[in-house]
């Protein structure tokens, strides 16, 4: 059982819960993630460290609810508390030890930039940020990030920062030269763009993958991922991976697989709010 | 004695099969306490018994058996306890027929004693009247033991090194306890009810087990070694291992470990009650001929599916499942599709499995090891209709522990290597169960927790 100690709506549909785990708290590093079972019944859902208060034993989840198991989750409250966690999991962040890194967070992912940023700082490496959403209150960890660097911030509708796409931003920031390494992460169609953008320029380029997880420990094969034309488990040989080498389509296509079931799943939660047998 | 000789075999009261495989009750009821007796008559009590050689950790067959004929069930109880540590699971899940049954007398003209079914009677009768000994916890050793996974062979282990008095405390990665018993053996083979209250027992007996701890990720073997005077390795050979065939990323396809995995460990076929949904498809095709393969499609039809079958490139005589299992997916209703290869995994324009490109083979001359091997035969390419795949060609030792351990000795299958005690190349480090012997069975990794902890309890003994 693991207690909430805090919770803070950023966006619309994005939390942040400060969650009691200190053995993960102490020793996790960037790029990795815990899977966490809200309850017993409850799905096993990968979710990534975003950050972590050593001395308070905590970690920090920032949960974009898109179905039942992460609507459930945002709904928790302090003194809540999650029944599993269990992590840190996944291959730590390949970090550039100088130089000046370009960091792109699309949505939810600028959560899971920010624990690659702070490495990043902590190495003494510059780091610039472009991070964008939908409008402005989408924006998320904007303040985090400025602690760690520059940040361009961007928004679909221009109201705020930029009117456009990360990629756009990114773009502009590459062609003025001297990055050394790109890390992307966010909705697989912006990884995409991104890895697109950089290819030609043949700057190495991290992405962080979100395929269906069940136990993520590499017993289930269900993290499956094409990279560089080899299969790889995203839990254990990932979650980061050359954006370059990553086949994007099969990634998109497989994330597909539970969406009738998982549409049918959040109905059926959605009546039971809207009835009144759920908060 | 005559009379001894002329009683049949008892045949295992059993769900019927067209209701059973619409559901996930326990496909055998279990003897009764008359069949029992009955059965367990049928033993002559031989002075040399052959059976007992044949079962790993050397239960003494005729003497439990002799209790339950004379209808004597708590010294049975008393006796099979003090051999096996988990009977109620391996009277259910043993490959008898090739282990204690295949060396019974009774064999030889006939039929064989019934052993894993006494044996699982027993286990149940004690069970349902909480009969089972009560665990004993003896003077405090003040030594502390890691074990590293909560499988049959972790499980033994830690119970035995609990009765030796130490301080044992148990890292599962997964939320609950039991290993393959519980996220890979299905209910209806194994009800996880039995293995909960085991855990309990042990947890009773002072054993302590911490969930979601990933050993190699959350603390590293080194870690464990500072923290404790030894350690028992028993994390299984639980990665999937696919065949490298074209189409095998499909929508649809599924390694049998994520397949009984969503099924059993996480309910996926009570969802939408459980949140962790499964596929559910009309056309299954199963491809191996092990236990695994025989559960994976069993499951199937229970989920639903019209037709489920088996695709083994071997014959029925070459598949290594118990014999019961293959009993049962063909009173089920399972097809088996022999002598038959996939090449190719079919999918359609949004990705989907829509069917097994597959090549014919033939078995020729027998090989080292004494089996047939198949060789395909040119040209003769068919396809299988299915729209869902389970793949059960085999498991692997996963590389997640021992790739952060690099000073482990490891053979060239990736399994660790251990001396006549069970220890490892790291004083002090002891190993056992799936991730020595490559995928196994549930006896030989009790036999080897069992034994190992035994080693263990020396080695602490020796050390200061
Ligand atoms: C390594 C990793 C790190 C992640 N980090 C974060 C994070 O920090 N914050 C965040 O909000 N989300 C993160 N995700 C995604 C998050 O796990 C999914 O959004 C969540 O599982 C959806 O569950 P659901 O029941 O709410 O939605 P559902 O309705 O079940 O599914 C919605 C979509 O989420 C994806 N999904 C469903 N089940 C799983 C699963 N078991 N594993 C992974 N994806 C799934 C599928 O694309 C699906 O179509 C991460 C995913 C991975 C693999
Ligand atoms: C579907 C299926 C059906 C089977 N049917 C039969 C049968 O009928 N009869 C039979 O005799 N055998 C059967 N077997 C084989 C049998 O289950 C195994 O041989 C046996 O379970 C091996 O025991 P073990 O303790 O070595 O490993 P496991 O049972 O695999 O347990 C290992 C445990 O370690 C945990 N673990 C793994 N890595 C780590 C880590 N890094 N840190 C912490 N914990 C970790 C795992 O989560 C797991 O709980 C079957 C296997 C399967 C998959
Ligand atoms: S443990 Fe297995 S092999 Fe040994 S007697 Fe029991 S059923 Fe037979
Ligand atoms: S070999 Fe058969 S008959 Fe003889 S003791 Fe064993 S079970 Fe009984
Ligand atoms: S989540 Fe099961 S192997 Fe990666």
């Amino acid at each position: 059982m693991h207690l909430i100690t805090a919770r803070t709506q950023l966006s619309p549909n994005v939390t942040r819960l400060e969650v009691v785990a200190p053995r993960i708290a102490e020793i996790r590093q960037p790029g990795q993630f815990v899977i966490v079972r809200r309850a017993i019944g409850a799905e096993r859902i990968p979710l990534t460290i975003a950050d972590a208060d050593r001395q308070a034993g905590t970690i920090a989840l920032v949960i974009q609810a898109v179905g039942k198991s992460t609507r459930e989750l945002v709904a928790l409250l302090p003194g809540g508390t999650i029944q599993d966690i269990s992590g840190p999991l996944g291959m730590p962040t390949e970090l550039i030890t100088a130089g000046r890194a370009l960091c792109i967070g699309g949505g939810v992912g600028t959560a899971v930039v920010h624990p690659i940023a702070q490495g990043l700082q902590r190495r003494g490496v510059q780091v610039v940020s472009v991070i964008g959403g939908r409008s402005r209150e989408w924006v998320i960890f904007e303040e985090e990030l400025r602690r760690l660097g520059e940040v361009l911030v961007c928004t679909d509708d221009g109201s705020y920062g930029r009117k456009g796409f990360v990629t756009d931003v990114a773009r502009e920031v590459l062609a003025a030269g001297g990055v050394d390494i790109v890390y992307a992460v966010g909705p697989v169609p912006m990884m995409r763009a991104v890895a697109n953008l950089t290819r030609p320029l043949n700057l190495h380029t991290i992405v962080s993958l979100n395929p269906v997880m069940v136990d993520g420990t590499g017993m289930c094969g269900g993290c499956r991922v094409s990279v560089g034309g080899e299969t790889k488990f995203a839990c254990v040989d990932g979650p980061e991976f050359d954006g370059h080498q990553v086949d994007f389509d099969l990634l998109w296509d497989r994330l597909g697989t539970y969406r009738t079931q998982e549409q049918h799943a959040l109905s059926l939660h959605e009546e039971a709010c809207r009835v009144g047998l759920k908060t | 004695m005559k009379e001894r000789l002329a009683i049949p075999r008892q045949a295992m009261p059993e769900q019927d099969a067209t209701d059973r495989n619409r559901n996930f009750q326990e496909v055998n009821f279990g003897f009764t306490e008359q069949i029992a007796m009955l059965e367990a008559q049928r033993c002559i009590q031989c002075k040399e018994p052959k059976c007992v050689a044949g079962c790993p950790v050397m239960v003494d067959i005729p003497r439990f058996i002799r209790f339950v004929a004379e209808g004597d069930f708590t010294a049975a109880a008393q006796s099979l306890l003090g051999d096996n540590a988990l009977p109620a699971v391996t009277g259910r899940v043993c490959p008898q027929e090739t282990q204690c049954e295949i060396e019974c007398i009774r064999g030889v003209r006939g039929a064989p004693v019934a052993i894993g079914h006494l044996e699982r009677f027993v286990a149940d009768w004690a069970r349902q009247r909480g009969a089972v000994p009560a665990a004993v916890s003896p003077a405090v050793s003040g030594r502390k033991v890691a074990v590293v996974g909560a499988g049959p062979a972790g499980l033994t282990a830690a119970g035995e090194l609990a009765k030796s008095g130490h301080d044992v405390t148990i890292y599962e990665a997964l939320h609950q306890p039991g290993g393959v018993l519980v996220y890979g053996i299905p209910e209806f083979r194994l009800p996880k009810r039995i293995v909960d209250q085991e855990v309990g027992r042990l947890q009773q007996a002072g054993v302590k087990i911490e969930c979601n701890v990933v050993i190699g990720r959350t603390y590293t073997l080194p870690e464990l070694r500072e923290r404790f005077d030894a350690v028992f390795i028993a994390n299984g050979a639980g990665l999937p291992v696919f065949m490298q065939v074209p189409g095998e990323n499909l929508k649809g396809v599924y390694s049998a470990n994520e397949y009984l995995t969503r099924v059993n460990l996480m309910a996926a076929y009570e969802f939408p009650q459980a949140d962790t949904p499964v596929l559910l498809r009309r056309r299954v095709a199963v491809i191996g001929g092990g236990n695994v393969a025989m559960d994976s499609a069993r499951t199937a039809k229970r989920l639903g599916a019209d037709s489920s079958m088996i695709v083994y490139r071997r014959t029925r005589q070459e598949m290594p499942a118990r014999a019961e299992e293959v009993h049962h997916a063909e009173q089920e209703g399972i097809r088996f599709e022999l002598l038959a290869a996939p090449v190719e995994v079919l999918g359609d324009a949004q990705h989907w499995v829509t069917g097994l490109k597959c090549v014919r083979m033939h078995l020729g001359e027998p090989d080292a090891s004494g089996r047939r091997s198949p060789t395909a035969i040119p040209n003769s390419e068919f396809t299988l209709e299915c729209d869902l795949v389970v793949v059960a060609v085999g498991t692997r030792a996963n590389p997640l522990l021992t790739a952060t351990c690099p000073d482990l000795k490891l053979n060239r299958r990736g399994n660790i290597e251990v001396d006549t005690d069970g220890m490892t190349s790291l004083p002090g480090v002891f190993a056992g169960g799936d991730i020595v012997r490559g995928a196994a069975t549930v006896i030989l990794a009790m036999g080897d927790g069992k034994r190992t902890a035994r080693a263990i309890d020396r080695y602490l003994a020796t050390k200061r």
